[in-house]
């Protein structure tokens, strides 16, 4: 009798030991999940914060012009149109008369013989001191360690940092454009958005149409088949729907509207759309089929048709949800990489059209961060590209999630 | 003047309702009474077709309005439901404003233009006794009325589309008891322009507000006869034991 009670109370003993064990464990694993997600972002904002003390002009190389050139400071786009030579003359800089020449720190071994640049190019600085004071227009891109400092009739161009406006308002996306990268998101920024938008256009008419025929007009059958059938779309892998855009869409696309390459924004706003649908379908049918019943029949009851209950109503009513659904919709296209990465053409120019190339924030990140060399200004900005998605994205689900716990009463 | 000849109703295999026959006639009040599951409801919601919402339901039999059945092919059941007014047990008003609550039946009928909705919303709100309480907030939305007025809402949305008969499933069995005096009075007040039939678990309230009333019970009709005769010497002894509330 004492031992059974003994073993009783034992096994009570022990299971409560487990019970606090499982108990801590779930909680550790909690607070370690939710530091990971923060560590992930202050990451993010770290790395990506750094773009903006990064040097304008390529890490350990210097600018250097004549001491009589007016020209105190260069701004990004300003040195690679000068180096494109697409800027020939300072004053268009808002200098003197004098026609920009070139000097590219190589061509000093033109000028001068190994002997004469000294023992470890020693006389190095020295000697390009003497080609920058001789040529007035002369503007040239030297490593900082053979830069000629204090030598009479040089002025080196201070190093600056990349600013906001270099980076949001820039036009260009060339990181490895030398010397100084070119990291003007505008493109990108401007390249998701359209795809993005362009998406939510086509796909939410269709997956509109598709919940209200789900929740209102198939019969239980169709439905018990249908819904499962699009929830399962919602599970295919981007890199399937990119396979399929890539083969079956970007030909129709080229053929369609006879252009030169069927990789457009238009491509991939298909793609997006046809991803996005899903989510469109399930959320807003969900919030349609809630719909109370009692609404249908007064509406019904008041002599309303089937479809008069349906637009003035079940719509209405379920506007909150519906309008979750297309948040949610348009947060999945932001965010979708690899299909897009596929079909867009990549390429990072200002848009114009739907039927040109483009290339979005998501797929910059993924084709370039594998070759931007750690720490430089091209791998910061791609985090600071994550930075923007990041906030956009948030922006989408805190909206979402604002406008889905809305009362459906509140609406009018 | 609404008949029903011989009615049977399924639910797929469940016998609702058992061969029913009954009249009631224009302008009187007829009470339907019963414990929960006699069916009713379901007999109630024959009349303006609201059963053909359910999937798997059957029904044979006449149901009749004005002589004509309301279950042939020639009937447009939109038309039907506009003549056969319906409130629900619990009050239902739209998500919309006060004013479109009333107006929406008027609009889906495509029936007059604005002023002759402002008009009737008018007519209908104060013929539902609600008029002065919500006149100055014909804006607001509609749930921001007490339950009691929103099921007079209810009703007044009912009363626009100007039909001729009123079935009404147990519209005060989620009110208060003053509310459900003020349903009580309106009903009393409508009876010389409609056609009413009310059904209600409340035998006082079928005693009070009725002219005749149907007695069910599991499917069947027990009894049918004048309120009075009813609750003072019915003649079936299930009517009987239910009044003196002996079961239900």
């Amino acid at each position: 009798m004492t031992s059974s009670t003994d073993y009783t109370y034992k096994m009570k003993h022990l299971r409560r030991i487990i019970e606090r064990i499982v108990e801590s464990i779930l909680t550790v694993s909690g607070a370690i999940t939710s530091i990971a997600i923060l560590l992930i972002v202050v990451f993010l904002f770290k790395e990506g914060f750094g773009l903006f003390s990064s040097p304008s002009v390529e890490k350990g190389y210097v600018l250097c012009v004549n001491a009589d050139n007016t020209i105190e400071h260069l701004n990004p786009y300003q040195i690679k149109k000068i180096f494109d030579s697409e800027i020939e003359n300072w004053k268009e800089l808002g200098g003197a008369d004098e026609a920009i020449a070139l000097f590219r720190f190589e061509e000093i071994f033109n000028h001068y013989s190994d002997e004469e640049l000294g023992e470890e190019y020693s006389l190095l600085p020295e000697k390009l001191g003497e080609v920058i004071a001789q040529n007035i227009g002369i503007i040239a891109f030297v490593p900082e360690k053979y830069a000629p400092k204090d030598i009479n009739g040089v002025k080196i161009l201070p190093i600056e940092s990349i600013t906001l406006s270099d980076f949001f308002g820039g036009k260009e996306w060339m990181p490895t454009s030398t010397p100084s990268p070119q990291l003007g998101v505008l493109p990108l920024i401007l390249g998701t958005l359209l795809v993005s938008i362009f998406a939510i256009i086509i796909a939410l008419p269709l997956g509109l149409g598709v919940a209200i025929y789900l929740s209102e007009l198939a019969d239980e059958r169709t439905r018990k088949i249908l819904k499962p059938a699009i929830e399962l779309l919602a599970g295919i892998p981007s890199v399937v729907y990119g396979f399929f855009g890539l083969v079956v869409l970007v030909p129709i696309v080229q053929k369609t509207f006879d252009l030169a390459v069927g990789e457009t924004a238009l491509t991939g706003s298909i793609i997006l759309a046809i991803m996005a649908l899903p989510t469109i379908i399930t959320v807003a049918e969900d919030a349609m089929r809630n719909t109370p019943r009692a609404m249908r029949e007064a509406s019904l009851a008041l002599g309303a048709t089937h479809w008069q209950t349906i637009y003035k109503v079940v719509v209405p009513y379920a506007a909150s949800g519906i309008s979750a659904a297309v948040v949610l919709g348009i947060g999945r296209a932001i965010g979708e990489t690899m299909a897009v990465l596929m079909v867009t053409g990549n390429a990072a120019v200002m848009p114009h059209s739907l039927f040109e190339p483009v290339r979005t924030i998501p797929a910059t990140i993924a084709a370039e961060l594998g070759e931007a060399p750690s720490g430089g200004a091209h791998y910061q900005a791609l985090f600071m590209l994550g930075c923007i998605l990041f906030l956009i994205t948030l922006i989408i689900s805190i909206t979402a999630e604002v406008i889905s716990k809305r009362q459906p009463n509140k609406g009018l | 003047m609404i008949e029903a000849k011989n009615i049977d109703f399924y639910y797929g295999d469940f016998h609702a309702l058992k061969n029913i026959s009954m009249a009631m006639e224009a302008n009187t009040v007829t009470a339907f009474i019963g414990p929960s599951g006699c069916g009713k409801s379901t007999f109630l919601r024959l009349f303006n077709r609201m059963n053909d919402l359910i999937d798997g339901t059957r029904l044979t039999g006449e149901c009749l309005v004005d002589g004509q059945n309301i279950y042939s092919k020639s009937i447009h059941v939109d038309e039907l439901r506009k003549k056969i007014g319906m409130v629900f047990q619990k009050a239902n008003p739209f998500p919309k404003s006060i004013f479109e609550n009333v107006a929406y039946g008027l609009r889906v009928n495509n029936m007059g233009d604005k002023s002759f909705i402002r008009q009737r919303v008018e007519e209908s709100l104060a013929a539902a006794a609600l008029w002065d309480e919500v006149k100055d907030k014909l804006k607001k939305s509609a749930f921001e009325l007490s339950g009691g007025q929103q099921q007079r809402l209810c009703i007044a949305r009912a009363l626009a589309v100007s039909p001729s008969i009123l079935l009404m499933d147990e519209p005060a069995s989620a009110l208060d008891p003053i509310s459900t005096s003020k349903i009580e009075e309106l009903i009393h007040s409508l009876k010389k322009d409609y056609t009413i039939v009310i059904v209600t678990h409340n035998m006082q309230q079928a005693a009070r507000v009725s002219d005749k009333t149907g007695f069910f019970m599991l499917g069947d009709l027990i009894e049918f006869s004048d309120t009075k005769k009813m609750f003072l010497s019915p003649e079936k002894e299930q009517t009987q034991n239910y009044i003196t509330g002996r079961f239900g």
